[in-house]
């Protein structure tokens, strides 16, 4: 097909979808408005569980399961990824050189690190208090090392950063939200209910009963995957050379 | 004004199916799926906002004493940028395997089949 006649299949079917949205758009509730139904129920529950930040609640308390599902296509992924991009028959690994920084940069990286790495674990301890969580939370965490690479080198940022134990600490937060969920059910109650720890004082870091350990389960397998990830991108790029001649 | 956070979140999501359709470089190709997943976002954030409202965080904020946004479109949020992040790292580990295999990442040059 030739790229005009794409364009106007692509404009053809654009119209189309786009009248379509725009007449469900029409069809909407106004924006703004005051019917939440589902919004008011999941923050009375989550007050009754004494979670102060409702959204925390909704991911690791009303919709846990949901959240074993997602945190399946994170490890998925990983795992995907891991076999993607490893190192082929035909490529060697060539042992990075050590690199000159500019020292502002050296200086300001290593000086953010600590700062950068304790907001990570921070946020995540707080998941169910103030905005933030696990997912936010191990995301910076998983950030801050890698400035280890912008401040120093490859290798320095190796030294800090075995993979192997990151795939190894990535299946173990798995297995941990799964046994959380599974003690739930041995205490008679449904699969991921929270009700195996005593709920706490409201606004109080052991408050909203199991929701800060998933919480924790999902900060450590997000950190681990985001250090696994990009490991093996960094592979790529600074170690893994094609064979010459090939 | 009812609809125009609706209509942005149709628009960005179309602008992103012309970059797909248009694109002539997989990694180009990646990035417009994204921008397609950020029109979700937008629709998601509009559905759950409520006029005069605070964010759903009861730690600073005694419960009752101003409306708050939908908590639940905001977890889906959530889940829609976890779900994002990782299939775009998964696209683009595809798109260093095609490199690496046919040496180019145009995909009107990737007719051919290679064992």
């Amino acid at each position: 097909m030739s790229p005009r006649t794409r364009l106007w299949l692509v404009a053809v079917g654009g119209a189309g979808v786009a009248a379509l949205l725009v007449a469900a758009c029409l069809g909407l509730p106004a924006f703004g408005g005051d019917h939440h139904p589902y919004g008011d129920r999941a923050v009375e529950a989550s007050l009754a569980h004494r979670t102060a930040n409702t959204i925390a609640s909704v991911n690791f308390d009303q919709r846990a399961f949901d959240t074993l599902g997602e945190l399946t296509i994170l490890f998925a992924a990983v795992l995907g990824c891991v076999a993607l991009l490893r190192q082929t028959r035909d490529e060697h690994r060539a042992r990075p050189e050590p690199a000159e920084v500019a020292p502002p940069v050296r200086r300001y990286a290593l000086l953010v690190l600590p700062v950068a790495l304790l907001t990570g674990l921070y946020v995540i301890a707080h998941g169910q208090l103030s905005p933030g969580g696990g997912f936010q939370g191990g995301v910076a965490a998983a950030t801050a090392l890698h400035l280890l690479y912008l401040g120093a080198d490859y290798r320095a940022l190796e030294r800090v950063r075995p993979v192997g134990l990151y795939e190894v600490g990535d299946g173990v937060a798995v297995c941990a939200y799964l046994v959380t969920g599974i003690a739930a059910l041995l205490g008679g109650a449904a699969f991921l209910a929270n009700t195996l720890l005593p709920h706490g004082t409201f606004n109080t870091l052991s408050s909203g009963g199991t929701v800060p350990l998933l919480n924790a389960a999902v900060g450590m397998e997000v950190a681990c995957a985001v250090v696994v990830l990009l490991a093996r991108f960094l592979d790529q790029a600074v170690e893994i050379e094609e064979e010459s001649g090939t | 004004m009812d609809v125009f956070a609706y209509l942005v979140a149709a628009w960005v999501f179309l602008a992103g199916c012309y970059g797909l359709a248009t694109s002539r470089n997989l990694i180009h190709a990646v990035g417009c799926l994204s921008v397609c997943q950020s029109a979700t976002y937008v629709l998601l954030l509009a559905v759950g906002y409520r006029d005069r409202a605070t964010a759903p965080v009861f730690s600073d904020l005694k419960p009752g004493a101003r409306p708050v946004v939908d908590p639940v479109v905001q977890a889906l949020a959530l889940t829609d940028v976890v779900v994002g992040a990782t299939v775009t790292a998964l696209l683009l580990a595809l798109v260093v395997q095609v490199s690496k295999r046919h040496g180019t990442v145009d995909p009107d040059e990737l007719s051919e089949l290679r064992g």
